[in-house]
């Protein structure tokens, strides 16, 4: 009797083993081969020399010279940057576009939201590989856009309106992709908000604009937070819609990796670009945490 | 408790509102002229409102009383302005507000559901309309402390809505609503999620806290006894239309028609044709040929067959053979501080007979009992058609 606590402390770790165990396998353990990976020598032809090289972060932030002396490179800097660049951009555009269309469908009737929720969702259904093609063909040499153009003798032959293969090219397909990954969380914030609570703001005098920003988008924040998060992340490290809508030219975090992994053959810097991705991540996880924390109030309701 | 003065807390007045809106004696609050609000179109038209017309005056404590579905929250919509009406004008102070939007009417309303903002504290809800007043921030700190004092949660004044029971958001619900000073205030069935004893008490202090504001209340109701018990006057509503607009002693004593009557109260209808000449009293003999003396006030010249209408609790009973009419007692339910019987008489349906308990040494009945029934024609009236 007198050791239950111990036991019952014993039978808790025990439950908890598999999901413990899958989160060790598949999520511990792959970190740490990636970030023990970054810290090792390159062989010529793809995986490693077992021995430890600080090489691969060396190499993101300094150019080896000749002469072997060291000099600031901005290169890999510059692509991070822009990986970050585009990546909040996208989502600001998810949220833009996200945010009335998660209103629209909450407004609906019952019966009619899931309908739309489905619309949503049904270009998951379809390879993104292909979806990101689709808007070679929108944007384009002699797309969807520039046709009429064409037509109307605005644009010459030899010219182009130069869409294609740039960062408004690899936002638009950034936003495309990760759009409904904005709405749904949105949507399901919007969906338990009390209408009432928006009369009642316009009964006290708010205009539409002051409901919106006193009432529904304080009442919406775990769901804008979350939505955020889930476009943010995934833009950030996305490389289909840099790789063919930026023509290689504008490389982002996920095609550096994948270049290295495939063609350059430098597996130890793969990685320690995938570690930088990651330390992204975390510290937007954290910022997440903080801020849902704010709001936890909220949730009790 | 502090008395709030209208004159200390400027009426919220707008851009658009003319100035010309003041408080002035005889001027009715709220005219309603032929409103109409129709929901849907084509065959599936819903008329929640068929051309509603009355005033309510200034400084009144005003119930719209009705069963559900007889268009009083419409109606209350339509003045808060959550509601377009299909028809009709409406005049706050003089002043057509139909086409004037919910956050420019110097209007404010208690929900059912009191929607408190969830993310804001007690004196950040009371506080929120005269935020958007843009009143000075010594100026709301006052008023929200008035008011917070006026229903009692001053010291509750930085928890979250949540972390209250229904009977104290109900009391942040009315300060917040009260806080701006509105022309009008509307309340949407707000003790409808209080328990009985709350209930009873917060009539009270409805009433209380109209008197000492000023402000005109306009209370939306299915509950005869909240109506009769806190207004100054009542509109009985049913199916989109008013059926009777007065005291609760005339809608009460008086009623218009037969669905006041049977929707205020219990009532006893008796159908029988007039035998004299019309006047202020009348005979009249029933189906079951009983001749009667009845209040024929609200007779009209020429009428002869007319519903009979007696509140239960004007009937007396005394003993067998010296009431007007004698009778069996078919059923009995005892109330505690009165019994409710149902006594044959010979007529269609059985006449409903409230008895106080008030004598110790009172009869008990029983089932069965043949009692003298005594009707009294002062009470026994003749119903508008």
């Amino acid at each position: 009797m007198a050791n239950l606590p111990e036991n019952a402390a014993l039978r808790r770790t025990l439950a908890l083993g598999p999901a413990l165990a899958i989160i060790g396998i598949f999520m511990l353990i792959p970190v740490i081969i990636m970030a023990s990976y970054s810290f090792l020598e390159a062989k010529s032809f793809g995986g490693v020399n077992w021995v430890f090289s600080g090489d691969a972060y060396v190499q993101l932030f300094y150019e080896r010279m000749l002469d072997d002396s060291l000099r600031l490179s901005p290169g890999y800097l510059i692509i991070i940057g822009r990986s970050v660049a585009l990546a909040l951009v996208a989502m600001v555009c998810c949220l833009l576009v996200g945010f009335p269309v998660a209103w629209f469908i909450a407004r609906q009737p019952l019966r009619q939201r899931n309908m739309w929720i489905l619309l949503i969702t049904i270009p998951f259904w379809t390879n993104q590989l292909v979806r990101t093609f689709a808007w070679i063909i929108i944007l384009g040499r002699n797309g969807v856009i520039e046709v009429p153009f064409r037509w109307t003798g605005l644009l010459a032959p030899e010219q182009t309106l130069g869409l294609m293969y740039s960062n408004f090219a690899i936002t638009v397909g950034l936003t495309y992709t990760f759009i409904p990954l904005m709405v749904l969380p949105i949507y399901a914030s919007l969906e338990k908000l009390d209408f009432s609570l928006v009369e009642a703001g316009a009964d006290l005098y708010s205009s539409r604009w002051e409901t919106f920003s006193n009432i529904i988008i304080p009442l919406s924040k775990p769901g804008i937070i979350a939505g955020c998060l889930l476009v943010f992340i995934p833009s950030l490290g996305a490389f289909i819609q840099p790789d063919l809508l930026g023509g290689g030219k504008n490389l982002m975090l996920g095609t550096l990796v994948q270049f290295q992994f495939s063609t350059a053959r430098n597996w130890p810097f793969g990685s320690a670009i995938a570690m930088i991705l990651l330390a992204f991540v975390v510290v937007f996880l954290m910022l997440y945490a903080r801020a849902s924390r704010g709001s936890k109030s909220l949730e009790v309701h | 408790m502090t008395r709030i003065q209208p004159a200390a807390t400027v009426t919220p007045l707008h851009p658009a509102a003319p100035t010309a809106v003041e408080r002035s004696g005889g001027e009715p609050a709220v005219v309603l002229e032929n409103v109409c609000k129709t929901y849907g179109r084509g065959a599936s038209a819903v008329e929640a409102l068929r051309g509603v017309s009355f005033d309510i005056r200034d400084n009144e404590f005003f119930t719209l009383l009705g069963p559900s579905g007889c268009g009083k929250t419409t109606l209350l919509r339509a003045l808060a302005g959550f509601e377009h009406v299909s028809g009709g004008v409406i005049r706050l102070f003089g002043q057509d507000i139909v086409d004037v939007p919910t956050h420019k009417r110097p209007v404010n309303t208690v929900f059912q559901s009191y929607s408190l903002f969830p993310h804001m504290t007690v004196s950040e809800n009371v506080a929120y309309g005269l935020r958007r007043l843009r009143r000075p921030a010594d100026e709301i700190r006052t008023t929200v402390a008035e008011m917070l004092q006026l229903v009692k949660m001053e010291r509750f004044a930085d928890r979250l809505p949540t972390q209250l029971s229904g009977g104290q958001q109900q009391r942040v619900a009315l300060a917040r609503a009260l806080a701006p000073h509105p022309k009008v205030l509307l309340l949407d069935e707000p003790l409808s999620a209080l328990d009985l004893k709350l209930r009873q008490a917060m009539r009270q202090e409805l009433k209380q806290i109209q008197a000492e504001t000023a402000i005109t209340f306009i209370f939306v109701t299915h509950d005869q006894d909240e109506a009769l018990s806190m207004s100054d006057r009542i509109a009985v509503m049913s199916e989109g239309q008013v059926q009777q607009v007065g005291t609760p002693t005339e809608i009460y004593e008086h009623p218009a028609n037969r669905f006041v009557a049977g929707f205020v109260g219990d009532a006893n209808f008796i159908e029988a044709e007039i035998t004299s000449p019309i006047g202020a009293e009348v005979t009249c003999r029933t189906k079951g040929g009983l001749d009667l003396r009845a209040n024929g006030a609200k007779a009209r010249p020429g009428q002869r067959s007319v519903t009979l209408f007696l509140r239960p609790e004007k009937v007396r009973l005394a003993p067998k053979g010296q009431g007007t009419v004698d009778g069996q007692v078919e059923t009995i339910q005892y109330l505690g501080n009165a019994c409710l019987m149902e006594i044959g008489i010979g007529e269609a349906a059985p006449v409903l007979v409230s008895e106080r308990m008030a004598d110790v040494d009172q009869p008990r009945r029983a089932v069965g009992d043949r009692v003298g029934v005594v009707f009294d024609p002062r009470a026994l009236q003749v119903l508008e058609e």
